[in-house]
């Protein structure tokens, strides 16, 4: 199962930090060339990327934040990047079905020009505006390229006239949209970045409210903040415990052909052993699944 | 010769009195006497004080050739060395070896007397900068002899550093001569460097900006070890003597670096109730701190004792309780100097104490982990902190060779690349301390473990680090950086590095 427990933004015109990006154990690298990157360095940052993701071997799933296609930047950065084959690409500002439908065609594209297994490039959306959460569910659904949609959250802020608080009342409806469209349409809900790194405390209240919501992970900004969302994140002994109980009548169950599923005495449905499933995955990503219950 | 760690040594290196080859840490065995101070008498009610430093040289019978001494407790703060160096100029004495604990960049002033001939050798744990460029130049009439620690400490109580006049930076100092660091507004807190200079050399000036009626409390450098006393405005500027309370790194390179120390100590089999430590002061080995202090607070463990150059942070475990007693010779930060004034478990140790492998006994012996930088590792877990990527000096050896080999598990951590380059490699350019002292290598990348500590790397399969052999860290950084070529030196020896013992382990070239 993969995990996007933390998907850190990594500036595209910095190669200090593109040489780095994989050290710090985020799930998944963003190559940013859009917001960090100044109108200036477009170019620059874009050839940056490229080299980089040709010549290291990053472990962790490697993403690129593209500029939106309606910007004079957007189709040359899907040109270059998409010849070194990211995991996948991340959209800014979608609205509608259609940006993700154009950038899956030239995704496909590129996919046949280069040769790479069709369908190998994933894609997310970020969404930052009223008529993108509106839309959130076309968004998550338009493509089978999709594999998560985020809320975005200056520019969604701004666009509903509002600021950020302590307690993210703000951002409540949103994440609320979003995180019903991503599991209607069976792909990750990913939170916005929290950008002030050294206040640690909001930073815990936040993810641990956007977890509680059922998000999968959250952007991050900052390598000091990955391990703060991991532990967050990671199930307790008593979780990893029960769904290790729950797998094994599970697998006990398959063993015996028998339908149905029981645990001291209890039935167990199909969605409490994904669950469980999905428990095992956070605790074996932490090192926590001591047992080693596989998957 | 070649010596044991697989450098050419010559047989005879001119200006260099005994080139006796390093052989292994710990098979040289000393022979003779510790050598002493000459006998003086003291008349009753002697005034010490004198009215200026000139006056001091003359009183302590300065001679062309001598050797003085320094303490670098006031780090790039120190007025001392220079002022006294430039009064040494005026009154044109010459030939002079300058013989510090260690040398700053302030110290930069004294470079025209070096040119002038009024000092003509060096011996020192190191130098940076334009000092450094100087000391590796060659340009001097004798190589420079670079000591660690514990080492000049074992070279001056055996006679081979014979220090004929100590002038010694005084924060506070009555008018008969007792001493310490913790007073006055040029406080540095421990003067664990200068104690030895004071015990062992012929004379002894004090020079303080901070004359108090006798008698002085407490006492580091006794009234039975100072000849003279001097006072001036300013001994040196309180802002480069110790900063604010050094706080741990932000820089997530260094924070990882220090969880993967962190969490070798955890699994190394040493991590126990009583445990003892060092840190050094680095960004990656102080940060460790952090992450130490979250392991033992929530495995209930506590430390016997905490080790070295003294920061806040080991403050902090000192103050809650999670480390029972600091041993401190040297003080970064204000509050590790306010720490050594009020708190009785916090004492103040002499370099002999610390590290001289000749004694009785020094503390880095009893020592379980420490925590060490490197500007460069190789293969055979050999470390230089000394030169840099252009082979010039700008470092120091500190306590490095010693607590490298007093420590049950040293650790060494350091960046894979610094910039463009490389910083594990084949070889390093100058060997300080020997891989047969360094148990461990940690980088952003991987750890690796000396192959010779096959307990350690059964231990630290547990930890979940990423554990690689040292030539595939030292593969994967020239994979990203390339090989660097060798620097190309000279035959000219500008000096050479002593290990701990006395032996040669290196000698540094000067650049072509």
């Amino acid at each position: 199962m993969k995990l996007r427990r933390t998907m850190m933004f990594v500036p595209g015109n910095n190669p200090g930090m593109l040489i780095n990006a994989g050290i710090y154990g985020a799930d998944t690298i963003i190559f940013d060339l859009e917001d960090s990157v100044a109108l200036s360095e477009k170019d620059a940052a874009r050839h940056l990327v490229y080299n980089a993701m040709k010549s290291i071997r990053y472990s962790c799933e490697v993403a690129v934040r593209i500029n939106h296609i309606s910007t004079p930047f957007g189709y040359k950065d899907l040109e270059t990047i998409l010849a070194v084959k990211p995991d996948l690409i991340r959209l800014p500002k979608a609205e509608t079905a259609a940006d993700i439908e154009e950038i899956d065609e030239l995704i496909t594209a590129a996919e046949i020009k280069h040769g790479f297994r069709p369908g190998s490039i994933n894609m997310m959306a970020a969404i930052e505006t009223a008529k993108g959460i509106r839309n959130a569910y076309d968004i998550a659904a338009a493509s089978p390229r999709m594999v998560a949609i985020a809320i975005g959250g200056e520019d969604y802020l701004a666009d509903l006239q509002t600021s950020r608080t302590k307690d993210g009342k703000e951002f409540f409806a949103g994440r609320g949209q979003l995180i019903l469209a991503a599991r209607e349409a069976g792909i990750h809900a990913i939170d916005t970045v929290f950008g002030d790194v050294n206040n640690e405390e909001d930073f815990i209240a936040e993810t641990t409210r956007i977890k509680e919501m059922g998000f999968d992970g959250k952007s991050v900004v900052n390598p000091r903040q990955i391990n703060i969302v991991h532990e967050i994140y990671a199930p307790t002994e008593k979780e990893i415990d029960h769904a290790q109980r729950v797998i094994a009548a599970y697998e006990e169950s398959l063993a015996r052909k028998s339908g149905v599923v029981s645990l001291n005495g209890k039935m167990i449905d199909i969605p409490v052993v994904k669950r469980a499933q999905r428990t095992l995955a956070y605790a074996n990503a932490v090192g926590k699944n001591e047992r080693g219950t596989t998957l | 010769m070649i010596n044991g760690v697989g450098r050419d040594i010559p047989e005879k290196i001119a200006g260099i009195k005994n080139v006796a080859p390093y052989v292994d840490p710990f098979s040289n065995v000393p022979v003779g006497q510790i050598t002493g101070p000459k006998i003086v008498a003291n008349k009753p009610r002697s005034e010490k004080v004198l009215q200026s430093i000139e006056q001091a040289i003359d009183a302590a019978g300065l001679k062309d050739g001598m050797t003085i001494s320094f303490h670098h407790h006031f780090r790039n703060g120190d007025y001392v060395l220079n002022m006294v160096i430039a009064a040494i100029a005026r009154k044109g004495i010459k030939g002079l070896t300058l013989a510090p604990s260690s040398l700053n960049t302030i110290n930069e002033e004294i470079i025209p007397y070096i040119e002038q001939g009024v000092i003509t050798a060096v011996e020192t744990s190191g130098a940076r900068g334009k000092l450094g460029q100087l000391l590796t130049s060659g340009k001097l009439s004798k190589p420079t002899i670079i000591r660690s620690h514990g080492g000049r400490a074992r070279a001056i109580e055996c006679g081979e550093l014979h220090i004929d006049i100590a002038f010694i930076g005084a924060p506070a100092c009555d008018t008969y001569g007792n001493i310490n660091g913790v007073e006055g507004k040029s406080a540095c807190g421990s003067l664990g460097y200068a104690m030895v200079d004071a015990a062992y050399a012929d004379k002894v000036v004090a020079i303080t900006d901070h004359l108090v009626p006798y008698p002085l409390f407490p006492i580091s450098i006794p009234q039975t070890q100072v000849d003279y006393i001097v006072q001036v405005e300013s001994i040196g500027d309180p802002k480069g003597i110790a900063s604010g309370a050094l706080r741990i790194s932000k820089d997530p390179r260094e924070l990882l670096i220090a969880q993967y120390a962190a969490t070798a100590i955890e699994y190394s089999g040493y991590f126990k109730q009583d445990y003892s430590i060092q840190l050094g002061s680095g960004g990656a080995s102080l940060a460790a701190a952090r992450f130490l202090k979250e392991k033992m607070k929530k495995q209930g463990i506590t430390a016997s004792f905490g080790l070295g150059g003294v920061t806040a942070p080991f403050i902090e475990m000192l103050e809650e309780g999670l480390i029972k007693a600091v041993y401190d010779v040297q003080d970064f930060d204000i509050p590790s100097i306010e720490s050594i004034k009020k708190n009785r478990n916090h004492q103040e140790m002499s370099a002999s104490f610390y590290a001289n492998p000749h004694n009785r006994g020094p503390i880095v012996n009893q020592l379980d982990v420490v925590i060490l930088s490197a500007t460069e590792v190789d293969v055979d877990f050999n470390v230089n902190v000394i030169t840099d990527s252009n082979g010039v000096i700008m470092g120091a050896v500190g306590g490095h060779q010693d607590t490298a080999a007093g420590a049950a598990l040293s650790i060494v951590v350091a960046p894979l690349l610094r910039g463009r380059l490389p910083m594990v490699m084949d070889q390093v350019h100058t060997v300080c301390t020997p891989g047969a002292t360094v148990d461990i290598i940690v980088t952003e990348r991987g750890v690796a473990v000396n192959p010779q500590r096959k307990d350690l790397i059964k231990n630290l399969k547990a930890a979940n680090l990423p554990m690689m052999d040292i030539e595939e860290l030292r593969d994967l950084a020239y994979e990203f950086a390339g090989k660097p070529d060798p620097i190309q030196v000279s035959d000219k020896i500008a000096a050479v590095v002593e290990y701990r013992d006395g032996t040669l382990i290196d000698v540094i070239r000067t650049p072509l």
